[in-house]
């Protein structure tokens, strides 16, 4: 195998693994949530995927690597390793445009973008507004910083006064 | 399970320390999902839920690094353990009180593993360093609930308040095991792996005593009664009974994955 076959493959394989689609949001793929880490093929027939978790008790982690595993098998590939790497952490930020797009046509508020990074108040105030994506208003306030998954929180907009749930800013 | 389960002496010093830290997140883990279908609302109740299962995650992480050199997987400790071998701290095992006790103690463990967690990010051991990077994000969450609520509630009305101030006075003098050093602490500490206990101790004191003035709690009590044990496996009541319900499908059908 040349290494312009290895990157080809991998390539590929890249793709493939990019397009499986959330469990949970299954409006978004992989490649959207920004989970896919490094994927490398060692041989035509080996390919190894290196995926992130969002969070750590994510029950969704599980059927991801099973997702994946199955997506290459589907393309040819008979062996396939994945593995979870929390280095580099998964932040929303690492939501694509394209996935943030995604998110708001689905009434999900995509992450408010990472202020500059420093000491975390104990405070209930927010760093950066989030926009309602029923009304587009920015006055929308937090009910609970839980939700539905575990990197979603629930807000109320406050000019249509619809409660909709949020991608979790980083903090 | 005798020949498979070498003696846990055998586990090294960094395994020792993941166990403890590890059967922390468990146990209050477990504790937490108490609350479900008996929570105050439905937006407690998904909040409790879903710090419950953060911490399930991070004992996830822990366990399997903690019996990686026993040859042990996270269900064999979690489920295959008696309460004599568990090695977390006693405010994790205490039972469920009211809401105000719930919330209380999630304030003094969130704010403790937050600043565990900042200093970890600095180990020299690369993966437990990677798993804090990952956890103290998480553990913020924990942390601004908590003290959202410890705030309500304390200076809420004179019966919120008289329950928030009864919490913390039954729960403070178990905060001192959380920053007790011992020699498997200081050994760790000196490599740069573990945490300074002393460090955590002035950052959590700062960060709860804030949150405790805002909510009109006024001063921690310095308490003279300081229980612990729980490090080396001694605990209250409340554990075996935790174990028992939490184990009791592993017991009824041994081996049962899914």
């Amino acid at each position: 195998m040349t290494v312009h076959d290895q990157r080809s493959i991998e390539r590929t394989a890249v793709d493939i693994v990019r397009a499986v689609p959330d469990p949970e949001m299954p409006y978004l793929t992989l490649g959207d949530l920004g989970v896919v880490g490094e994927v490398t093929a060692d041989s035509p027939d080996r390919v190894h995927v290196r995926l992130t978790p969002t969070y750590l008790g994510c029950p969704a982690t599980e059927v991801i690597a099973r997702d994946v595993e199955a997506a290459l098998r589907g393309a040819g590939w008979p062996a396939v390793t994945v593995e979870y790497r929390f280095d580099p952490p998964w932040t929303p930020d690492r939501i694509t445009e394209e996935g943030r797009r995604k998110l708001a046509a689905e009434g999900v508020a995509p992450p408010s973008r990472t202020p500059a990074d420093g000491p975390v108040p104990v405070s209930l105030s927010r760093p950066a507004p989030v926009d309602c994506p029923r009304c587009g208003a920015r006055e929308t306030g937090l009910l609970s910083p839980f939700g539905s998954t575990p990197c979603q929180e629930l807000r109320r907009c406050s000019a249509c006064g619809e409660p909709f749930p949020a991608i979790k800013a980083a903090r | 399970m005798s020949e498979s389960r070498p003696a846990r002496e055998a586990a090294k010093p960094v395994e020792q320390y993941a166990l403890r830290l590890g059967d922390d997140a468990l146990v209050l883990s477990h504790r937490l999902t108490e609350w479900l279908t008996r929570a105050p609302d439905l937006e407690e109740e998904v909040a409790l839920a879903n710090i419950a299962l953060d911490l399930l995650g991070q004992a996830r992480f822990l366990l399997t690094a903690a019996g990686q050199s026993a040859g042990r997987d996270e269900d064999d400790l979690a489920y295959r353990r008696t309460e004599r071998e568990y090695r977390n701290a006693l405010i994790a095992e205490l039972p469920n009180g009211d809401f105000a006790h719930t919330v209380v103690r999630l304030l003094f463990f969130s704010a403790y593993q937050w600043t565990l967690y900042r200093e970890l990010e600095h180990s020299a051991d690369p993966d437990l360093a990677a798993f804090a990077g990952k956890a103290v994000h998480e553990v913020g969450f924990h942390r601004q609930y908590a003290a959202g609520w410890v705030v309500r509630l304390g200076d809420g009305t004179e019966e919120s308040h008289d329950r928030a101030s009864a919490a913390v006075a039954e729960l403070w003098p178990y905060t001192a095991e959380l920053f007790a050093a011992d020699e498997l602490i200081a050994g760790l500490v000196a490599e740069g792996v573990a945490a300074d206990p002393i460090v955590l101790q002035a950052r959590w004191s700062e960060l709860v005593g804030a949150v405790l003035a805002e909510a009109t709690l006024g001063v921690a009590p310095s308490a003279a009664w300081r229980p612990g044990g729980g490090r080396t496996g001694l605990h209250t009541e409340a554990l075996g009974y935790l174990l028992a319900e939490m184990q009791s499908v592993h017991r009824a059908y041994p081996g049962a994955s899914w």
